[in-house]
């Protein structure tokens, strides 16, 4: 048993790595969900989900628990095969796309090994063209699932979903080309590491500012290509009822709405990525007080919730609420105690920062935002979108010719 | 058996299985879906030979944007089932030659050009970004503005095609 370890010691590794990473995954999609509804709530003067638990936390829960149990209706006169496969093939290719993102620069040593967070190995060299390959593939799940079902509603919102990523997968793609040509590589550690190359400007030397543009073109797009507001309209409900989901019930449903969710969180991290410096600090390298920001951080939010818990109407959420504000707060000074440990989680820290900033950003964009008509959408992508992430290519590679890349 | 031959296998059946599923099926849509299969499995088959670019871009062009076109007219056109007539007798021994020949033409040349096949694999021209780019950009960049041309051509001629008439 131990010289199997041994031998498949790689493999091993990377299952390991594979559960946990599915594990914290779909936790941060269920938040994510209680995350959106509140915020979306405070956005229109209301409260957002405050029963099931204190403040609601354990809302996701009980959604999930409602997604088992739910009756699983096929409708009539369905393709079963390819209705059945639908859902399947959405969320597989939504969390496959995670693997490919790397959470930190420095592997941890364990077991006499390097190993490095994220589950692709740090050398892949297509890193980026890897995650387009599988997000490409993304939109069958939605597209088959509006075939399949033998409905109107669904078939509309599977054709409006196709046409919509066919028009802004071109510009997603080639608003990412100025960011490879700076870092001259696929590879997503490569091109973070290239925008740490002015150590000392920090957040102003990351690529967001040569490549305003084509962030823009690429924040945009990639909103689009996750179907999520205000490019929802194969889900409009006001006309599709739900649109391409309208026939799914219970955890097939479910599926969809993690799928969708997760790349959410694939968009975000690869904004952060690309464009936000990954897991590089936004202060210069030379300041080392901000070394201690996740201490600020985490320490008066862990006091604010144990504050909160003590004063909690419901007898639960005075248990439990100051025990998690505890934790939250002992971290906080666990890192602020342990130097090494602080170093660790800097670049963590930042990368998650990012993502989870932008992930607001997300809901924010939701809860104000009004849809576009369908007319205005496909104007939106071929009109502005596609010419100005061409000119972003073309300005991009002059300026690297004539006084290379900077 | 090496894992490598293993995957290499499981790919090629997956191909050639798809391949025979996309003319066997009935649905255009499960055609549709078969050659997603076909152009996946090639896209492995790529990997397995260390060409991660175009294993990659086949995955992006072919496996995405094509097949999502596919996908999207045969759903535009709410295309059913397609009627089978019986075969006509006169194709039936014609075909049967004409695989025959075919077949033995692709024998052939594998068995001939088996060495220099793996050759190629080898030497790694196709495997790096750079190595590719070259070939197109530099070796071949007179065939590659022509077929770019060419194929302008082809997006202009629909247009001109599908245009309303002006009334």
């Amino acid at each position: 048993m131990r010289s199997l370890l041994a031998a498949n010691a790689e493999l091993v590794i990377t299952i390991v790595k594979i559960v946990l990473l599915l594990f914290i995954v779909l936790t941060v999609n269920a938040y994510l969900t209680w995350f959106e509804r509140k915020v979306v709530a405070h956005i229109q003067s209301r409260w957002g989900p405050h029963r099931v638990g204190p403040h609601g936390l354990l809302q996701p829960l009980a959604d999930g628990m409602k997604f088992l149990f739910k009756e699983d209706p096929t409708p009539a006169g369905a393709d079963k095969f390819v209705y059945y496969l639908a859902p399947l093939l959405a969320l597989t290719l939504a969390l496959t796309s995670i693997a490919i993102i790397p959470f930190g620069p420095e592997p941890i040593r364990l077991f006499g090994r390097d190993i490095y967070l994220g589950i692709a190995p740090p050398d892949l060299n297509i890193g980026i063209l890897a995650l387009f390959a599988i997000t490409a593939l993304g939109v069958y799940g939605v597209a088959l699932a509006g075939w399949s079902s033998n409905s109107k509603y669904s078939l509309l919102g599977g054709l409006r979903s196709s046409a919509q990523m066919i028009s802004y997968e071109l510009s997603l793609t080639m608003s990412v080309v100025g960011v490879l040509l700076m870092a001259g590589s696929f590879n997503l550690r490569d091109i973070i590491n290239a925008q740490a190359r002015h150590p000392e400007r920090g957040f102003f030397g990351w690529n967001v500012w040569p490549q305003i543009l084509g962030f823009f073109c690429f924040f945009v797009a990639a909103i689009a290509e996750t179907n999520r507001a205000p490019f929802d309209l194969p889900e409009a409900e006001q006309e599709l009822v739900a649109g391409f989901n309208t026939e799914y019930a219970s955890f097939k449903f479910a599926m969809f709405f993690i799928a969708e969710y997760t790349s959410m969180i694939t968009v975000s991290c690869l904004c952060s990525i690309m464009f936000f410096g990954g897991w590089l600090s936004p202060f210069p390298a030379s300041w080392t007080l901000t070394h201690y920001l996740p201490s600020v951080v985490l320490i008066p939010f862990g006091l604010w919730v144990i504050m909160d818990g003590v004063r909690y109407e419901t007898i639960f959420g005075r248990m439990v609420l100051p025990v998690v504000g505890a934790a939250i707060t002992a971290l906080g000074a666990l890192f602020v105690v342990v130097p090494s440990l602080n170093e660790f989680i800097q670049a963590p820290f930042w990368l998650l920062s990012k993502i989870f900033l932008f992930l607001f950003v997300y809901v924010w964009m939701r809860g104000t935002l009004p849809r576009f008509r369908y007319d205005q959408l496909m104007a939106f992508g071929w009109k502005l979108l596609l010419p100005v992430s061409i000119v972003n290519v073309i300005l991009t590679s002059f300026v690297i010719l004539m006084w290379g890349a900077k | 058996m090496t894992a490598p031959l293993v995957v290499f296998f499981v790919l090629a059946a997956l191909a050639v299985i798809g391949a025979v599923s996309l003319i066997l099926q009935k649905h255009p849509i499960h055609s549709a879906l078969s050659l997603i299969v076909v152009m996946v499995a090639i896209a492995g088959l790529y990997l397995l030979m260390g060409a991660e670019f175009v294993a990659a871009v086949q995955i992006i062009v072919y496996g995405g944007a094509i097949m999502v076109l596919f996908v999207f007219v045969i759903m535009l056109l709410n295309a059913g089932v397609e009627e089978h007539t019986n075969l006509s007798k006169m194709a039936g021994a014609p075909g049967l030659l004409l695989v025959l020949a075919l077949a033995g033409f692709v024998a052939a040349t594998v068995a001939k050009s088996g060495a220099s096949v793996q050759a190629t694999s080898q030497t790694g021209a196709l495997s790096s970004t750079k190595g590719i780019s070259e070939m197109v950009f530099k070796d071949f960049v007179y065939p590659f503005e022509l077929t770019s041309f060419l194929i302008l051509v082809a997006i202009l001629g629909a247009t001109v095609l599908a245009q309303r008439e002006k009334s």
